[in-house]
Formats: structure tokens, sequence, C-alpha cells
């Protein structure tokens, strides 16, 4: 059967099972978007933004577990999506991208809109393709979704040049791909396994730390079934979240630069860590030096990469999370022998103790301006039957989120890990949406944040995508607030942002809904009139300014040693004093 | 410590910049790096000379080997090897210089590829050190241009003892 490439990549994506396409056209791709005017198997969500396009791409990846797709234009619209592609990488979601090309002939002769498009994603793609022939074009595309989707997931990038969508070829979809040299490791090996089954059994204080492999194996229930039947507390980190309960009793919370600090302690003073589907990232080591002095350490991760890059491993296992778990669990079942909790009881006791030493806290007098983490927690308490889906930002309110939001199910919680991409947390709650659109999608943003991809509220509006934006606005980037506060003696260079937009105006301009929440009386009703409308809401909640994360592991410190409130030498405004921004007039303070 | 990687890798556009982005994206050190295609021409084989400590070492292997590009990886220097280099140096020579630089060529059985009435060009093959040897005295002569390949290398079969064959069993019948 003759098509034309773009009828190639159309049929392509139907046999790929893709339902929604997140896309912005310009001229070198104008034949596919003509081809998709034409169908409708297919939905395509305009953005405003190819940025936009690409984290909404990462938000039905994350929350589905399937490839997002993209599909952009050459030039600009390539070098604006690059910022999505880096930040799928880190964080390894699977993603396929479509980027248009200036025609074959062109190339390389600075045409109008042309970019490098391979050489500008390289760094930042799992893999990347130049279709040069019409023939190759389904082949290309079998392997991107194959490779995108495949071992540790990530972004792949396919780029059509324009002359490449117009000719015709033959149609033939493959059925299966092989690439030589890319052989992903699935199933760990025995003998390790049975190794790290031993060290289980013999350790007097182990921990599990689990990661975002977890969540893209679908490891959860083998999680789950290790930490009961073994009694082994659970760290989990920022990109874990979900994929074990946060109330469960095993779960110890968050670890790292801001978690939990029994969770911390738990990490340093413990005799064994086992590392399921996490990295070793710098936000969770500390001081690498110091990092769990007295401990063995078990690290299960289907990137062989990922293993002693950053930490010195014991025990290595090169598998899925999944099967290797599934192994282990199957050694283990045999020989545990039911007191498990009795002889973890030390452990555990100390584990308590640390609990109630430093539990999470934060204090909000009845009077005074809302805190962060109270508007969290009553967001939290108040949709927690609904299984929501919670996208972030990056900064303070990302911290707060993580600590008070406790997710029971995998896949529900969109953050952005590795990259810390401020603009993440909107597109990506609208790409959830757009793959569930009868589940709660919730966004937990920033003032700071939101303020980079707000342009997508027009998508929000026309494309039907009622996620409810909770702007924690504080009119300050939070995060960078805080370090200028403990290591720069509170010189706020660039850090306050003023008490603009009008977050309620901004929304309802685009047609979306704003609500603002600003009295501590009104955050239960606030939240529960936003919840109840079945457009896009902007909810503005003006918090106390001057809130800082706790606990916090200075950068360059050790996992114990952590600050756990405010040192008495910084001075701040106290959250009794009137709020200026209820009278709508708040000016920032200047130091 | 210097180790010498040999890598088979698809023979496409865009494969070498895969691998030299890595070293360079990384911040691993690329000391010289050959590539050419082989008997099959949908691969090629590239010699990557680095150094590093033995973490750094185990992190160029993995990342080498995760680049989907790179179908096999080879750490060469970690057993008995053979490696060559060409250089081909263009020397300067005065009349009185003429007979000495033709000497040296002839000690390291160099080849005169080239010759003008200021200049021979040379070539050289050998492992690094001969390669550095020559360059260091053709130096006093003056050295117009150098060009070198960048070392190859290629591992040594071991080296067993004839062993008796065994017999093909007699036929039963």
């Amino acid at each position: 059967m003759q098509l034309t490439g773009a009828e190639i990549f159309l049929e392509s994506l139907k046999r790929e099972g893709v339902d929604t396409l997140f896309a912005l056209p310009g001229g070198v791709v104008l034949k596919i978007f003509d081809v998709l005017h034409q169908q409708k198997d297919i939905r395509v969500i305009l953005t405003r933004h190819e940025q936009g396009a690409g984290h909404m791409a990462e938000g039905y990846a994350k929350a589905t577990g399937k490839p997002g797709v993209c599909l952009i234009t050459s030039g600009p619209g390539m070098t604006n999506v690059i910022t999505a592609l880096a930040d799928a990488y880190m964080d390894s979601v699977p993603m396929v991208c479509f980027s248009g090309q200036v025609p074959t002939g062109m190339i390389g002769n600075d045409a109008f809109q042309e970019a490098d498009n391979t050489g500008l994603s390289r760094p930042c793609t799992k893999y990347n393709f130049l279709v040069k022939d019409v023939n190759d074009l389904a082949q290309t595309i079998k392997e991107a979704f194959y490779l995108a989707s495949t071992g540790r997931p990530g972004p792949v990038l396919v780029d059509i040049p324009k002359d490449i969508s117009m000719d015709k070829g033959e149609f033939h979809y493959p059925k299966s791909v092989s690439i030589r040299g890319y052989n992903p490791t699935y199933d760990g090996s025995k003998w390790k396994i049975k190794q790290a089954a031993d060290a289980i059994m013999k350790s007097k204080r182990p921990i599990l730390y689990i990661g975002g492999g977890v969540q893209h194996s679908g490891a959860s229930a083998e999680v789950m079934e290790l930490a009961e039947m073994t009694q082994i507390p659970v760290d989990m980190t920022l990109m874990a979240l979900g994929a074990f309960p946060g109330n469960h009793p095993l779960s110890l919370g968050m670890l790292g630069m801001h978690g939990t600090y029994v969770a911390n302690m738990a990490m340093h003073y413990s005799d064994l860590v086992i590392a399921v589907g996490a990295r070793f990232d710098d936000r969770v080591t500390g001081k690498v030096a110091e990092f769990c002095p007295t401990a063995k350490i078990i690290h299960i991760d289907i990137d062989p990469t990922s293993i002693r890059k950053n930490i010195h491993v014991d025990i290595p296992i090169v598998g899925d999370c999944k099967r290797v778990l599934i192994e282990l669990n199957n050694i283990l079942r045999a020989t545990v022998n039911g007191n498990q909790r009795e002889q973890r009881k030390p452990w555990w006791d100390q584990l308590t103790a640390w609990q109630q030493e430093h539990p999470l806290a934060y204090t909000q007098e009845p009077e005074a301006q809302i805190k962060p983490q109270y508007l969290i927690n009553r967001l939290y308490e108040l949709t927690a039957d609904r299984d929501p889906i919670v996208s972030t930002d990056v900064g303070q309110h990302q911290m707060w989120a993580a600590q008070y939001f406790k997710l029971k199910n995998p896949l529900t919680w969109l953050t952005s890990g590795g990259l810390g991409t401020m603009g993440f947390g909107f597109p990506a709650a609208m790409g959830a949406q757009a793959a569930f659109p009868g589940r709660l999608v919730l966004c937990i943003a920033g003032d700071g944040s939101i303020q980079m991809n707000t342009q997508e509220l027009a998508t929000a509006v026309i494309e039907k995508l009622p996620v409810k934006v909770f702007v924690i606005n504080n009119r300050f980037h939070g995060m960078v607030r805080q370090w200028q506060d403990l290591f720069y003696e509170g010189r706020y260079s660039c850090s306050q942002l003023g008490n603009v937009p009008d977050f309620v105006k901004l929304a309802e301009a685009y047609g979306a809904a704003g609500i603002r929440i600003d009295k501590i009386g009104d955050v239960d009703a606030g939240i529960q009139e936003a919840l109840a409308i079945d457009r896009p809401v902007f909810i503005d909640v003006p918090v106390y300014q001057y809130e800082n994360c706790y606990p916090m592991i200075p950068a360059g410190g050790s996992n114990h040693e952590m600050l756990l409130e405010d040192p008495p030498e910084l001075k701040k405004p106290s959250s009794t004093h009137q709020q200026a921004s209820q009278a709508g007039s708040d000016t920032v303070l200047t130091a | 410590m210097e180790h010498i990687i040999s890598l088979t890798l698809e023979n496409k556009f865009g494969s070498l910049s895969r691998v030299a982005g890595l070293f360079s994206g990384r911040g691993f050190n690329i000391e010289s790096l050959s590539v050419a295609p082989t008997l099959d021409p949908s691969v090629s084989m590239m010699t990557i000379v680095t150094s590093g400590d033995d973490r750094i070492i185990e992190q160029i292997m993995k990342q080498l080997n995760k680049v989907i590009d790179v179908i096999k990886v080879v750490d060469i220097s970690e057993n008995e090897f053979v490696e060559r280099e060409t250089a081909l140096i263009k020397v300067h020579t005065r009349p009185e210089d003429r007979a000495e630089a033709l000497r040296i060529a002839d000690i390291f059985r160099a080849n005169v590829l080239d010759s003008s009435p200021t200049s021979y060009t040379i070539e050289v093959t050998g492992d690094v050190k001969k390669v550095q040897a020559i360059i260091h005295l053709l130096q006093p002569l003056g050295i117009k241009e150098l060009v070198r390949t960048g070392r190859i290398a290629i591992g040594r079969d071991p080296i067993r003892p004839a062993q008796a064959q065994p017999r093909p069993l007699a036929k039963a019948n």
C-alpha cells in the first residue's frame, strides 16, 4: 500500500495504540497536521508552547506508564521542547517526540527555522533518529516506541524532514524490532539475588530505599510483599512517592535533602541498604564520604551505569526491579520464620524513637496567615478518598507536597525530580487529565513556577482539562529565599516576585475559574468549592511569605546533620502580623 | 591509568558524535580516537585511548555499553595486545641535515614519502614509544608538520602449547 509519509506517521501511531498527541504546528509539519485533521482516532491537543506539549506528554506518560507523544515543528519548536526532553531523560519518562525538519535537500544550509534537531537533542534523549527515506519511517517509529518504553525508559526523538512527510512509500508496520546494540538485562543474576537474600536475613538494621524505578517497572506489590514479609522500613525518594503507600506503618516517608528525620537517620545508621530502582542522587546521599557509613549496599537497577556511579555497592543486581524482587521474595518466603517483627524490635524501637523525636511539624496559629503546609495537609485530607493524581512544580511547595501529601498508589505523583524544572506541574497535570478525564488531578504550584507556563491555561480551557491548580503564593522564589536566609544573610537577590499577577483574574481572563483563599477559616470551604467546579481552576493561596522547609540537609552536609527549624539568629516577620496581601497591596520587603 | 578501549559500533550517521559527546558531556578523557569501517560495512571499529582510575574506567565502559549504536565494548588493555600508530612527519632539512634525516628514518624503518629541496615527508609506524622516539630525534632538525592517526590496537590470541588433536573415533561396523 503506497502512503505519504504523513499517512505512514498516522498509521504507525495508531498501531502503537497512541490515543493522544500533544502538538503545535509549523511550516514543515503542515502535511502531518493536515492528515491529523482528517481522522478521529487520535485526539490532538493543541498547546500554546512546545515546552507545554513536552511536559503534557510527560504527565500523560507518568500517569499511564505508556509513552507520551508530542509533535512539534522545526527550529524554535525544537529548541522549546528541549527542556521537556531533558526533564524526561533525567526522570526516565517514556516519551516519543516527533519534530519537523526542513526538507532533506536544505539541511545544513541554515534554512528558515532550521536547527540541528538530532544534535541538539542528543545529550538529552535516550536515542534520536533523522528519517532520510520515507520507506524507513514506519520502522523508525516502531524502534522509537520500543526504545522509549523498554529497559530504562526515556525520551526518543524522531526528526522528520518536510519532504519525507510528503513522499510516498510502501507502508508495512513491523511486528517486532531487534536492535543489536540494545539488549537490556531484565532478569537479575540468581547468584547475586541469593547473596542479597542472605544479607537481608543477617541484617539487624536494614532499610529499603526505593526510587522511580519501582514506578516504571510496576513493582509496588513486590516491594510491599518484601517489606511486610521482612518488616523492613521503607524510605522513598521523591520519584518513588506513591509507589509505596505514604500512610503505611512501614513507610518512613521521603528521604534526602528535605526528607523526614527518621528516613535520613535510618539510612545513616542502617547496616544494610536495599536500593531498588534508585540512583543515589546527590540530594539523597548528601556528603558522599559520610553516606551510610556502617551499611552494606544492595543495588537493584535496570541501568548498569547507575550502579557504582556515585556510591560503592557491595551487591549489584542489574535487572528489572519487579522481576528481581519476585525472585528475591521467593527465596525469602522460604527462609523467613514468621517473627520478623520480633527480631527487628530493637531497630523498630529506634526508628519509632526517631519518629517521635522529630516528626514533620509546623505551627499554624489560628488567626494568622495560612501556612503552606497547612494548606497542603488539608488538601490531602479532603481529597484522600478520591485517589487524586498530584503534580507539582519545583521548589518549597514541591517539598511540602512530598512531605504532607501521602499518596497511596503508584503513577499518581507527577513531579520533576532530576532536572528540577519549574513550570512542569501545570502542563504535566493536563497531560494526566487528558489520559484520565474522569479523575481528580491536582497541581500544587508555587507563584514563581506557575508563571513559567501559564499560557497553557488556554489549552486547559479549550480542551476541557479541569485540573485544579493550587498556587502556593508567597511572592518569592521561596526556595531561593530560604537559601538566601540561611546562607546569604537574608540578602534577597532576585528572589522577590511582587504581588503580581492577580492569579484569579489571570484564570478568568482565559475563561478558567479563579478562587482566592486568604483566610485560615476559608481553607476547607475554598478547597471544596474548587473541587466542585468542572472547569480548570486556579486557586490563589497567599501564604505566610517566610516559611522555610525543614528538615533540611545543607548542601554538602551528611545525612544525620539536619536542620530541623530556623536557626535562632534568623530574624523574620511573624506570621501573625496583619497580612498586607489581604488588602491587595502587598509590598515586598526590601532587605 | 591509561586504557585502550575497542568499540564495535553501527556505521551510521551520528554514531561518532554519540560516543564523542558522551566523553565530553561526562568529563571523561580522550587521548586519541580512531575509527573506520570493518569487513562488514554496516559496522565500524573505534579505538579510544583514555585514562582514569578504576571507578572512572568502569563508568566509561558502562556508559559506552549504554549507547544504543554501540554493539560491543572491550577494554583491550586488560589483556595482552598489540598496538600501532602511524605518523606522517614533514621535517625541515637544511643541506647539511638531509643525510641525518634519512639516517634517522632508516633506523626506525620509516619511509620517505615525499621529498622537496628543503624537506622530507617521513612515514613511521609503530607503537607509541617508537613514534615518540622518532619525533624526538627529528625535532632538532625542525618539524614543519606532524599528523598522527591515533592508536589502534588488537588483542593477542593466547599462545597455547600445541595439543594433540583428538583422533576421530573409528567407526564401528
